[in-house]
């Protein structure tokens, strides 16, 4: 299959090595993947805040960069779910509202594609691991991914402990996290206190913004969870975990 | 607008709430206790979810024919001796029932349970005018001693704690030095006593309603304490205080909205009482009203109809979506800074305060989905509550720093040859200065992210620039062979 990858500009700059992870499985996975290069942002920020004209022009950039592909693949739930919506945030009077309707029906999240389209079983890296998955919301609630990079993470052979709270979200939230920080911390801490109760060392996730947000409060809070995207677990990477730094 | 909210000062009551010990206590329980009991009770009905599509098409069509079906309501009402009352907004409504109580000679009126009153401050009104108002409903009652406002449409006490209830009760409740209140059985038992002679002295019981019937002329109650009943029958008089987009058309409506209300507000598979007022006391009934009265508050719901709001105006008011919303299970009901909290009144604040009034609430979501995902009548919440920010984003509300910081990552955004280099040597310089698995306790202009949490360093680079090539083929791996 014929493919696009739709990289997602927190992945692009904070963390490239889940870039290569995506198209180093995809690959895998037998598909020929076309990066377009001039892929930016989705729009999501502008959408999300409310800015439509700003994020119809971009939509229109996302129309253009991914024409003409059979699927586009994200490693984000959230920015996957942002190219489902394309239609509404053009609206039906738009010269490429259906455009954007075929583009979002071919719309995939990286594991869901995986999985559900290619049947894939990575290479065996996680024997004697557990760790802890934690569903971001827009891949959960938007696109129904649950069970997907469960599966994955257990054909690869890691253990899961499942957190009681792995459905709530973790307070990251976009631009939430910054504009009300008071808040958006009180949830990550729930969520960690739900993924430290697993007992699992490691939290695993589809979309890096969560991760980064809840890493990012661990080593405030001197903790010892380690975070890695679900992607950097099914190939060998370079990367050390999030959560792990030195100030 | 008559709809005071102190919603402006978000920021402050959320950081308030969340440093409130007691409250987070409080709160913990609500986290963990109706979003349990909800899952528990729709994963013993199979069709939960077609209900829900039944009853979202039954609240639309009767939004759709709303004209019409209020006109029914009115004109069964008549038939049956009652009386409707029409109140275009909340100072109508206030006028309307203090002349109500005035004409019945009132001096105490007894409440139920009612969210459209707390809207329209109706106690404090009559009070004004020297009516004694005594909340029925425990909740209710507790919050009314204490002086506050509910903090939940349905569990109006749920930020208290016990011993925040039996502190209430030992300062306002005379001759009881020694009453046991240390179970949450023992401070019913003396809230239901001291109720007690409330009940037989008031003239007036004013109730909300929860859906008013239009084919029968009849508005319905929810409870599970029983004071509603009472509060409608015991005294001469009975006003149904709701809003015009309660009504339903047949009973049988009625009786899908309740089955999902239920379920979907404590996970109970109905409620203890569900009580149905139709007309004042026949002859041949052996109690009920001498009077009936129907108050129809608009009060800003009718400017909703046919716009891109309108699905708000399904609302039941089951609470489902403040129960599962992660927001509001952290900083409770009262830093919402209106009557109606929560998803929903994130949705419904901005229409009945104004949004120069309310901007914060619809911006204060992650957008995460659980009240769309529960709500039993399929109000997509997260896309109205956008459509507010876009309201807000036109009218230049959200803030000077956010729209210049917005504008200009669009600005790169939309010219990769500018925004691919500027994004790598952004990503490579910090990635140098923090070193490999580094991270940051201080960023400069990123005091809202490092205040609370290290930010963890990029890689250095980008995927983007350091990728050679566009197309890549495929690179299947043999089958392992260990």
């Amino acid at each position: 299959m014929r493919v696009a990858l739709l990289v997602s500009c927190l992945v692009d700059g904070l963390r490239p090595s889940i870039g290569a992870a995506a198209l180093a499985l995809l690959r895998e996975a037998g598909c020929t993947v076309r990066v377009p290069r001039q892929q930016t942002c989705c729009g999501q920020p502008a959408w999300n805040s409310g800015d439509r004209p700003t994020a119809q022009a971009l939509a229109q950039k996302v129309l253009e960069d991914f024409a003409d592909v059979e699927a586009v693949v994200v490693p984000s739930g959230s920015c996957a779910g942002m190219v489902r919506q394309l239609p509404e945030v053009l609206g039906p009077e738009h010269p490429r509202f259906a455009d954007a309707e075929a583009l979002a029906s071919r719309c995939f999240e990286i594991t869901d594609f995986l999985v559900n389209q290619c049947d894939f079983t990575p290479a065996p890296l996680g024997a004697g691991q557990t760790l802890t998955y934690h569903d971001s919301c827009a891949g959960l609630r938007e696109l129904g991914v649950k069970s997907a990079p469960r599966m994955l993470l257990e054909r690869a052979g890691y253990t899961l402990a499942e957190m009681t709270q792995a459905e709530t979200c973790c307070g990251f939230g976009g631009t939430f996290c910054v504009k009300y920080p008071a808040v958006s911390v009180a949830m990550a801490d729930e969520k960690l206190a739900s993924a430290r109760a697993t007992g699992a060392p490691l939290v695993t996730g589809g979309d890096l913004g969560c991760l980064i947000h809840l890493a990012g409060r661990e080593e405030r809070a001197g903790a010892g969870l380690a975070f890695r995207h679900v992607l950097e677990l099914l190939v060998p990477t370079p990367a050390p975990a999030l959560g792990e730094g030195r100030p | 607008m008559s709809f005071q909210v102190q919603s402006q000062d978000f920021i402050a009551r959320s950081k308030d709430a969340l440093a409130d010990a007691p409250l987070q206590s409080a709160l913990g329980k609500l986290r963990t206790g109706l979003s349990v009991r909800r899952r528990e009770a729709v994963a013993a009905l199979p069709e939960f979810d077609a209900l829900r599509e039944e009853a979202a098409a039954l609240r639309d069509y009767t939004l759709a024919t709303l004209d019409q079906q209020l006109e029914t309501f009115e004109a069964q009402v008549r038939a049956r001796g009652g009386e409707v009352h029409w109140a275009p907004d909340a100072a109508s409504a206030r006028a309307i029932i203090l002349e109500l109580c005035q004409r019945y000679g009132a001096k105490k009126v007894l409440k139920g349970k009612s969210m459209v009153t707390e809207e329209l401050e109706l106690n404090e009104h009559l009070e004004a005018h020297g009516l004694r108002c005594v909340e029925t409903d425990l909740g209710e009652y507790i919050v009314q001693l204490r002086r506050e406002r509910p903090s939940h449409i349905v569990a109006p006490a749920i930020h208290l704690r016990k011993e925040d209830v039996a502190e209430s009760f030992a300062a306002h409740h005379v001759g009881r030095e020694h009453a046991d209140r240390s179970t949450a059985e023992a401070l019913m038992a003396e809230a239901r006593e001291e109720l007690r002679a409330h009940f037989l002295s008031a003239e007036v019981g004013i109730t909300g309603a929860n859906f008013a019937i239009a084919e029968t002329g009849s508005t319905v109650i929810v409870t599970n304490e029983g004071n509603g009943d009472l509060t409608q029958s015991l005294p001469k008089v009975h006003i149904a205080v709701t809003g015009i987009e309660k009504v339903v058309p047949t009973l049988e409506d009625a009786s899908t909205l309740l089955r999902v209300l239920a379920r979907s507000a404590t996970g109970q598979e109905a409620s203890v009482y569900t009580t149905f007022s139709t007309g004042p006391r026949r002859p041949e009934d052996p109690d009920g009203p001498e009077a009936y009265h129907v108050v129809l508050v608009d009060n800003g719901r009718s400017a909703m109809l046919g716009t891109e709001f309108e699905a708000m105006l399904r609302c039941i008011r089951c609470g489902a979506c403040l129960n599962h919303c992660p927001v509001y299970g952290q900083v409770g009901g009262h830093a919402y800074g209106s009557v109606y909290p929560g998803p929903m009144g994130a949705v419904l604040t901005p229409q009945l305060a104004g949004l120069d009034e309310s901007v914060h609430l619809p911006t204060a979501s992650t957008f995460c989905g659980a009240c769309e995902a529960v709500c039993p009548v399929k109000i997509p919440l997260p896309s109205l509550l956008r459509r507010w920010r876009q309201r807000a984003h036109e009218a230049r509300l959200d803030g000077d720093r956010a729209r210049w910081l917005l504008r200009l990552w669009a600005f790169f955004a939309a010219r990769p040859r500018l925004y691919h280099p500027l994004l790598s040597a952004a990503t490579t310089v910090l990635g140098r200065l923090a070193g490999p698995g580094g991270t940051f306790r201080r960023l400069l202009g990123g005091k809202a992210w490092t205040e609370s949490r290290n930010f963890p360093a990029p890689e250095g680079g980008s995927f983007l620039a350091s990728l050679q090539g566009e197309e890549f083929a495929p690179t299947p791996r043999k089958a392992p062979s260990r």
